[in-house]
């Protein structure tokens, strides 16, 4: 997860007003809750580390040496006969706090300098991303070694220098936090009604960035630990304290006498990295408020239709179709019961309010509902098959061959890791079985038909190379290629200029004409309605209110819905032609 | 795409360029201090000077500094203080095994990851709670303490694997198998965790992309949209973090060698850092930084070659 992200989380969660609850949520989770009381506990025995054995940690009993544990040294005592569960309380309290050494370098170095970046820029931003992103090359525990050889052996000094080579983690983390909140509007508003900066620094800023860098700070808790338990392993830390990674070099050495010695140091070194990481999950997770598993399952339990009540005359027939997606213990229904059908030829609008359910019916037609979907009921009985038979096979053989879509954001609808040329000829060549060759012939005479002035340039251009109208009559190209019978258009012209739309809608109309199609469109406008559609079937909240031929809908409307919708957007108004002209005029202004 | 390669080329010679010249900078300023360091704390006055000028310590920094890059351009980084022979001459002779460590816990890593991470991102249920477990042991045991684990449990106890040694591979593939195995399972488990979350991620925010779905409705089939275009998609996230996580790997190998007794640039390093051997200290740093310079250029290429786009910036 990048760091960006996760402080766009972060605002979105505390402008939801979310961010109260954090806490309550994160201790609702078992495994933060289990989390936090490891760390509690950890963080206890080191603190009262004296207390609670009787031993001296450094205390040499040769006698004792080896002991297996027993009732006088519960973990034994190690080569020299010392206590290990003595020497395994007092690592924790020296091993920790080498460990809030380096983070609090770490947050220092970190928060400073990428509020400084984040806020102001400017030639400190330039130098200290140099700075990270040379830092971030260094391999940490060669550094180190190096330091080591000038400062010697100190655990102190070793871990501040660990913190100041991992501060840019947090550096990035409150630099991108800060430019996500300089962007939000409400900081200009705070400095616009007078605030300091300092102000708005403490009073927006910190507190977005605040769980973000905490989850962090665990991350770089538990590599410090992992990182100065490995120098001193190495024999290289000051050999004179018990911290975990002494006594980890310590077993080694004695690895073929008592392997038991390796054990509970690396059992407390992963059981306190582990809490750390598993407190940082939860809190992330509490941050994105993540939705519960649903836990629906089984059958919906509707009387299904059967596709004996689909229109035969019709290119497709749809009865009954019913979504739902699994919320909780049960299906929230998303479109109920929808019914109509599409001739030859014909161009059926399905017109409604976003939320009406019309792209998931345009979804359930092409079998591309998102992940989780469950299609309750219904039958989309296509040229005399029923797709959802046969556990969608025939859905899936028709789809690109027989039936094709159009999408509504040409730019994000293209894959920009390819050239045109290579998406419009992959589908050719699978489906119609041609050579290469001959699949890039038909794209550029395809292309060539759609409009666009040079074919065997935008062939080999990228996604990113060409401009959003071109896109969407690349990708109405690619619809048409492999010659289908019907066409699903998702509002193809709602991200479009207004000039560019008039020309897309000609060019779907005169595509019709050419071949016959037969189209469903899915629309939120009237005005493209009434230019392109033969009959329209108009949708509230996932259920078809009214449905005919375009003429008698738009002149007597029956349904109260239908009434207002026609009441806001053509009412008194001039018919659409000459609206786009206008459009287009004020445009070019 | 050429003008892309040279300009990161550039970028990395810079980056070799001021990271050596820092650590030399920081690990000579304190002259004295290094020869106390090698002398013990005992040492008088006068051992202390007759040992700086021994080492040339006695001239100013810069001139020093001056000299080491002269010699450090021209590939010459001087000689080791306790062995008395050529510093590159010593790390090349330990270089192979950390390299085979590295190198061989990446490739590993990657496919490993890349596997289970799309696994984890298109069938959910099993394999995405194995993941998340696999995930947090994986972050939480330092590598070397897995290194220790599994020479207790596969070499000391089954005698599956040689608990210590290094075959060269050029001597015998067997031998060399057997000998990087333990090391490279101890240092990719951590890696493996880490990239195969973020495969898991990047593929199923791929995955959800508008453009996948006007994939499928194409008909090219599902095993073409998610191995051809998805996992591609997923690919630039993935390598960004497998390229950071090298970084890491050259110092988690450094300890793990030291667990299974190999004789790679870890062992060089922690020597010398005991005898207080500055200029092998110094090799051995700059070699390190040389490979994830060379190492981030890889995998800059791939996602240049994945990605128009990159190329661009």
């Amino acid at each position: 997860m990048s760091t960006g992200t996760l402080a766009a989380v972060a605002l979105k969660s505390s402008r939801r007003g979310k961010n109260l609850s954090l806490t309550g949520r994160l201790l609702r989770n078992p495994l933060g809750a289990t989390a936090i009381a490891i760390l509690a506990v950890i963080v206890l025995a080191a603190v009262f580390a004296p207390l609670l054995t009787p031993y001296d940690p450094n205390l040499v009993t040769l006698a004792d040496a080896f002991a297996k544990p027993s009732a006088a040294h519960w973990l034994g005592a190690d080569s020299a006969g010392r206590d290990v569960l003595a020497r395994i309380l007092t690592g924790a309290h020296l091993t920790l706090l080498g460990a809030l050494v380096a983070l609090v370098v770490a947050v220092v170095i970190g928060l400073v300098s990428g509020l400084i970046a984040g806020f102001y820029g400017g030639w400190f931003d330039t130098v200290s991303d140099l700075t990270t992103s040379l830092v971030m090359a260094l391999p940490s525990m060669m550094v180190l070694l190096a330091a080591r050889v000038v400062v010697g052996p100190n655990l102190w000094i070793t871990m501040a220098i660990f913190g100041a080579l991992i501060s840019p983690s947090i550096y990035r983390l409150v630099r991108s936090g800060v430019r996500e909140v300089r962007e939000e509007l409400y900081v200009d508003a705070a400095r616009v009604s007078g605030l300091s900066d300092t102000r708005i620094i403490a009073r927006h800023i910190l507190f977005v960035v605040r769980a973000p860098i905490i989850i962090q700070a665990s991350i770089i808790g538990g590599i410090a630990i992992a990182i100065q338990s490995g120098l001193e392993f190495l024999g290289l830390g000051d050999q004179t304290v018990p911290t975990w990674g002494v006594m980890l070099s310590e077993g080694f050495r004695n690895i073929y006498i008592s392997p038991l010695l390796l054990l509970w140091p690396g059992l407390a070194i992963a059981l306190t990295i582990g809490a750390l990481v598993l407190f940082g999950n939860a809190l992330r997770d509490a941050l994105e408020d993540k939705p519960t598993v649903p836990k629906w399952r089984g059958s919906a339990g509707r009387v299904r239709t059967s596709a004996s009540e689909a229109n035969p005359d019709a290119v497709l027939s749809v009865r009954g179709l019913t979504v739902g997606y699994p919320q909780d213990d049960r299906l929230k229904t998303v479109i109920e019961d929808i019914a109509f059908d599409v001739h030859r030829g014909e161009v059926v609008g399905l017109v409604g309010e976003s939320g009406s359910g019309k792209t998931q019916t345009a979804w359930s037609i092409l079998g591309l509902l998102p992940r989780g979907a469950v299609t309750e009921n219904g039958v989309i009985v296509y040229d005399g098959t029923d797709l959802l038979g046969d556990g969608g096979r025939a859905q899936q053989a028709a789809l690109g061959r027989r039936i094709a879509y159009v999408p509504q954001e040409p730019m994000s609808n293209l894959d920009p890791l390819f050239t045109i040329g290579h998406q419009l000829t992959a589908p050719m060549r699978k489906h119609l079985r041609i050579s290469k060759e001959e699949a890039t012939k038909r794209a550029i005479e395809l292309l060539d038909r759609v409009g666009i002035k040079d074919p065997e340039r935008t062939m080999r251009a990228y996604p990113h190379e060409v401009s959003g109208g071109m896109a969407q009559r690349v990708l109405i190209a690619g619809a048409v290629s492999c010659d289908p019978q019907l066409i699903v258009a998702d509002e193809p012209t709602t991200a479009l200029d207004v000039t560019v739309q008039a020309e897309i809608l000609d060019l779907l109309r005169s595509l019709r004409d050419e071949r016959g199609l037969a189209m469903v469109f899915v629309t939120h406008n009237f005005g493209v309605v009434a230019d392109l559609c033969d009959s329209v079937v108009v949708m509230q909240n996932g259920h078809v209110v009214e449905k005919g031929a375009v003429e008698k809908v738009l002149r007597e409307p029956e349904h109260e819905y239908t009434k207002s919708l026609l009441a806001s957007t053509l009412d008194g108004t001039a018919p659409r032609r000459e609206n786009d002209a206008k459009f287009a005029e004020e445009a070019a202004r | 795409m050429l003008s892309f390669i040279v300009r990161r080329l550039i970028g990395g010679v810079i980056l070799l360029f001021v990271a050596s010249s820092l650590t030399f900078l920081l690990m000579n300023a304190n002259s004295s201090g290094i020869a106390i360091r090698i002398l013990g704390d005992q040492a008088t006055q006068e051992q202390i000077v007759a040992k700086q000028a021994e080492l040339g310590l006695d001239q100013p920094l810069i001139v020093r500094f001056g000299h080491w890059l002269a010699g450090a351009v021209r590939g010459d980084f001087g000689t080791s203080w306790f062995t008395s022979e050529g510093v590159l001459h010593l790390v090349s002779l330990r270089l192979p095994v950390t390299l085979s460590l590295v190198v061989g816990t990446v490739i590993v890593t990657a496919i490993i990851a890349v596997a289970l991470g799309a696994l984890a991102a298109t069938r959910r249920g099993w394999v995405d709670r194995l993941v998340q477990v696999l995930s947090v042991i994986g972050a939480a045991a330092p590598n070397f303490w897995i290194g220790l684990m599994l020479v207790i449990f596969f070499a000391l106890t089954l005698h599956w694997f040689p608990a210590t040694g290094f075959v060269p591979l050029t001597e015998s593939f067997s031998g060399w198998t057997a000998s990087v195995t333990l090391p490279i399972v101890a240092l990719a488990l951590g890696a493996i965790a880490s990239v195969t979350a973020q495969v898991r991620s990047a593929f199923i925010e791929v995955e959800g992309r508008d453009y996948v779905r006007t994939l499928r409705s194409r008909g090219l089939g599902e095993r073409n949209v998610l191995l051809g275009h998805v996992l591609r998609g997923a690919a630039t996230p993935a390598l960004t973090v497998l390229a950071l996580q090298f970084v890491g790997l050259l110092g988690g190998a450094v300890v793990v060698e030291r667990v299974f007794a190999l004789p790679g640039l870890g062992q060089t390093i922690t020597d010398a850092t005991t005898n207080g051997d500055v200029p092998l200290v110094m090799g051995v740093v700059v070699v390190a930084v040389a490979m994830v310079v060379v190492v981030n250029l890889v995998i800059d290429i791939i996602t240049g070659w994945i990605n128009p786009k990159a190329r661009l910036s």
